[in-house]
């Protein structure tokens, strides 16, 4: 039976005529239908990163406490004390616009699959969103949908939820972003690959059923959308967090009894991409009887089993002779588990179906020889500095701090936080809503701190530079609660990097960022590329979402950003130029987002980092904030709201002028909130490491006071800051002191 | 003192109430499976959170019918202690060893946030080691809303069975209430998570006079009645 391969044929399969020339050549004959279905995932830019790959390949990956670089399911870093913690970062942006609640929920299951598959239990999920325009139609509804989503899945699995970041802009109108990040925490050697091994060794499937949902989802992701696209909903997978919390407890168990040789979660591509990865990583072939799959509905197809994407499903190895252990823990969790097939030494995928062979692949080509294009890239002009004299500021400091805590990004996001629990398993020791995340290691004394970053409008102005930042705020901000920055995920959010402009995002985005890991020694373990964010010819802003780890040894060094005290003196690490090109004052106060970012000089803010890390380790600092969005004035005000105590600034320094001063974003900045006594030693100590830093002010009283300027009191401040997103979301502030 | 914690398919606050009981008890505690049909020998039984069965039912419907829950229930005849948190009290609404119902909160979101609480009743087992102050203690829940008929209402104020009330109502529960007692005083359902509250770097330690509570009632040997 020979398949008219028509270019409609291909077109729906998203594979070029090369591509399926090479496909040919590969198979020394024309695939059928099966065949093509699996080449057409494999080969998807979701699974095969082919526009990114010669990229990808900048970024640092190693240092001594990195135990598993990108490659794996996750990334894993030691934390000392034979642990190790699992983590990564993935998108799931294309099905949430089309099906907020469940596709965001299914990114969430999707990224704690790609954690505990490697034998960690998950313990944190952050989750950093980009919506459009808060005046955009549906975006409520995507709002309230993605985060009542997210928490509808999290919650229910009991994995907190403790940080993130949310923000809008008109690029993501028709393409919103929702990354989700989950961290576990592993024994060291207890770490499980994905590597098929063991000849004979049967392939076991385990947990939900197979349906018809989510059938090509990995090339729905891999295309630009058209503004008729919710004709694509049957794409988008339903979640079932239930059976995804007995997955996660029934492999836990699976994995202490040491029966399992590899295991990988089905996500996208399904069964294609995980018994292909399994093989492919272990040199090995598989046979695979799809009649043995556990189906939820009659009459389904070879291709449609092997192209569905039903969530909470698990495919590992079990070592051959220990099936009835493997489904007697299956059998207490109430899962289906099945023996679907068996390794082979022959390097090729071998499927049954219904007593024939519907597809005889070989493994390596199929999973590794995937086309991978070096696209290209046109120059992008570069913004010149915006020169201080030409901003004019039409309010007076205190309305433009107001207005600036109200606005849509910087605004409280307690309406969405208070919808997650992100305190169940009883270790989040800081909460959301304050700057980087800290969760304890479970019976240790050991946290993890955790944050993502990104700023868009910087990457859209220069990637190079905003590359660079992302991974420089991420740092800055786990170096503010007293971790020790140990690595990155990342989740690259583009447009179509078939346009040469948008590639030139692309690959400045990803230089700026490996530079930065370069510098910081921050390197990055694991990550994800969303591509074709576009609709109807226009592209989100690049959006190289950062997540960060860092480690805590001891909690009691934590320093926490809501511990500064009446009397503690205002102190400002780093120099100050009153950078406003590409600032959120530009935006929010004049409404023009031109001119450069800020330059992020690297040796200047790992020597800042590191000055302000021996500070707070040798107890000199009641609490620390890190300057970013909205500069000085606006850190500040985070100081004195997160601790309810009123500040006292000073005002311009003579060289500086006011408006620059207090909503410059220059970087490799922290704000520290320094008990009187030991204002001079770290004066000194900053002095003597060849840091600038200065005493600008102090804590006291419940009024913020800017300079000359009239006070502002910390209930306002805080009205302002809280008042914003339950208004747009219709409904009254309960805000909480 | 000797106690055990029930997990179901879906518990998600089993470890937590299970080191929190611990801690403050300063001796081990059971794990008991729901498919189980017998207790070990214990004083105190304690119900965790988290979403049984999904809560694809109602909350805690499919749980109350667990084989388990006819011991529970047994124990709780005999005057044993049952401590419901959460998802834990709406199974023990759904067992109908406490009455009234948990429906969605009235703002119709989940939510999750320290909440301030009136201890009501400071002369039960489980509440005799609070003073007159509030207390703070986190809640983290769907469905919360505590509602019960005006009869039923006026039988558990009038028998001083309503253990807290919430200072700022999270979920719009009838009379504000946040925990409620049985006949005998031995049954505590709560919606605030007070393992939650066993921790100064957690935020509050406001969980730990329950627990002292109940150690004070049954004492510190492992006597079993």
């Amino acid at each position: 039976m020979t398949l008219p391969i028509t270019d409609e044929l291909l077109a729906r399969h998203k594979l070029t005529r090369t591509e399926y020339a090479e496909i040919e050549q590969i198979l020394g004959r024309a695939p059928n239908l099966v065949e093509l279905g699996i080449f057409s995932v494999m080969w998807s830019e979701h699974c095969s990163y082919k526009s990114s790959k010669i990229h990808l390949k900048k970024f640092p990956t190693e240092a001594p406490w990195v135990v598993c670089g990108p490659g794996e399911n996750a990334g894993v870093v030691d934390i000392g004390d034979g642990l190790v913690a699992v983590f990564k970062m993935e998108s799931h942006n294309h099905p949430s616009f089309i099906e907020p609640y469940q596709g965001a929920a299914t990114g969430v299951g999707g990224i704690l699959r790609d954690v505990f598959t490697m034998g960690a239990r998950p313990i944190a999920l952050l989750d950093a969103l980009r919506f459009g325009s808060p005046a955009a139609p549906r975006m409520r509804h995507l709002v309230s949908g993605v985060v009542a989503g997210i928490g509808g899945y999290g919650n229910c699995v009991g994995v907190p939820t403790v940080g993130g970041e949310c923000t809008f802009h008109p690029a993501y109108d028709g393409n919103i972003l929702v990354n989700v990040m989950c961290v576990g925490v592993a024994r060291a050697d207890r770490v499980f690959y994905a590597r098929a091994a063991g000849i004979g060794n049967p392939v076991v499937y385990i947990g939900a059923k197979t349906g018809r949902d989510g059938i090509h989802g990995a090339t729905m992701a891999s295309a630009e959308f058209s503004a008729t696209d919710t004709a694509l909903r049957p794409t988008v997978q339903v979640g079932d967090p239930f059976t995804e919390k007995l997955l996660i407890e029934a492999c836990l168990e699976l994995m202490e009894t040491g029966c399992i040789v590899a295991i990988q979660d089905m996500g996208a591509a399904g069964l294609t991409s995980s018994s292909f990865e399994m093989a492919a990583r272990g040199g090995t072939g598989i046979e695979l009887d799809l009649d043995a799959v556990p189906l939820r509905e009659a009459g389904m197809t070879a291709y449609e089993i092997m192209l569905s994407e039903s969530q909470e499903r698990m495919l590992l190895v079990a070592e051959a002779g220990r099936e009835a252990e493997a489904f007697r823990i299956c059998r207490k969790w109430g899962l289906d588990a099945a023996v679907v097939g068996r390794v082979t030494d022959t390097g090729r995928m071998v499927i049954r179906h219904r007593g024939a062979i519907v597809a005889d692949l070989p493994v390596a080509p199929v999973s590794g020889a995937s086309p991978v294009y070096d696209r290209q890239t046109v120059p992008l002009p570069r913004p010149l500095p915006l020169v201080g004299e030409s901003i004019r500021a039409p309010l007076d400091p205190p309305r433009a701090l107001l207005r600036l805590l109200g606005s849509p990004d910087l605004s409280s996001k307690r309406w969405i936080f208070e919808q997650y629990d992100w305190l169940v398993g009883a270790d989040t020791i800081l909460p959301p809503g304050l700057g980087a995340a800290v969760v304890r290691v479970h019976g240790t004394r050991k946290a993890l701190a955790l944050t993502t970053d990104c700023t868009p409008r910087y990457c859209a102005a220069d990637p190079r530079a905003g590359g660079r930042q992302a991974v420089a705020e991420a740092w800055r901000n786990l170096v503010a609660v007293g971790a020790r920055p140990l690595a990155i995920t990342d989740c690259l959010n583009f447009g179509n990097p078939e346009r040469p402009a948008i590639m030139a995002q692309l690959v400045g985005c990803i230089e700026g960022m490996a530079e930065a890991c370069r510098a910081l020694d921050f390197p990055v373990v694991s990550g994800n590329v969303s591509l074709y964010n576009e609709t109807d010819g226009r592209a989100i802003l690049p959006t190289p979402q950062v997540g960060g780890l860092g480690l805590i040894e001891d909690v009691a060094r934590l320093v926490r950003p809501d511990a500064a005290r009446a009397g503690d003196r205002l102190v400002l690490v780093g120099e100050s130029t009153g950078w406003l090109g590409a600032s959120l004052y530009l935006r929010e106060i004049l409404g023009r987002e031109d001119g450069a970012p800020p330059p992020v000089d690297l040796a200047l803010e790992r020597r800042n980092g590191e000055l302000v890390a021996r500070l707070l380790a040798r107890g000199l600092v009641r609490a620390c904030h890190d300057l970013s969005d909205g500069g000085l004035a606006v850190a500040v005000a985070e100081l004195c709201l997160a601790a309810g105590i009123g500040a006292r600034l000073d005002s311009a320094p003579a060289s500086t002028a006011e408006t620059g001063w207090l909503f410059g974003e220059d970087q490799g900045r922290y704000l520290l909130a320094v008990p009187e006594a030991s204002v001079e030693a770290v004066l000194a100590e900053a002095a003597a490491s060849g840091v600038l830093a200065r005493a600008i002010g102090e804590l006291g009283g419940d009024a913020l006071t800017l300079g000359r300027h009239p006070p502002i009191s910390l209930d306002a401040m805080r009205e302002a800051r809280e008042g914003w997103l339950p208004a747009w979301m219709g409904e009254t502030s309960d805000a909480k002191g | 003192m000797r106690a055990a914690v029930i997990t179901f398919p879906g518990s998600n606050c089993d470890r937590d109430l299970l080191v929190a009981m611990q801690t403050c008890f300063g001796r081990p505690v059971a794990r008991v499976w729901h498919g189980d049909s017998e207790l070990p020998p214990v004083d105190l039984v304690g119900l965790p959170g988290g979403f049984s069965f999904g809560d694809y039912l109602r909350c805690g419907a499919i749980a109350a019918r667990s084989p388990i829950m006819a011991a529970v229930r047994r124990h709780a005849e005999r005057g044993g202690y049952v401590l419901g948190i959460c998802n834990g009290f709406q199974i023990l609404t759904e067992a109908g060893l406490l009455p009234g119902a948990l429906v969605r909160n009235a703002g119709l979101k989940f939510v999750c946030r320290p909440v301030r609480l009136a201890v009501v009743n400071r002369n039960s087992p489980f509440t005799a080691a609070y003073g007159p102050e509030p207390i703070t203690i986190p809640v983290a829940h769907h469905d919360g809303n505590y509602v019960i008929d005006p009869e039923g209402l006026a039988r558990l104020e009038g028998e001083g069975r309503i253990a807290f009330r919430y200072l700022d109502n999270p979920n719009g529960s009838t009379a504000d209430i946040a925990g409620v007692l049985d006949a005998r005083g031995r049954v505590l359902g709560l919606m605030p998570h007070p393992e939650r509250a066993v921790d100064p770097l957690l935020g509050s330690e406001d969980g730990k006079p329950l627990f002292a509570s109940l150690l004070a009632a049954i004492g510190g040997g492992g006597a079993h009645r």
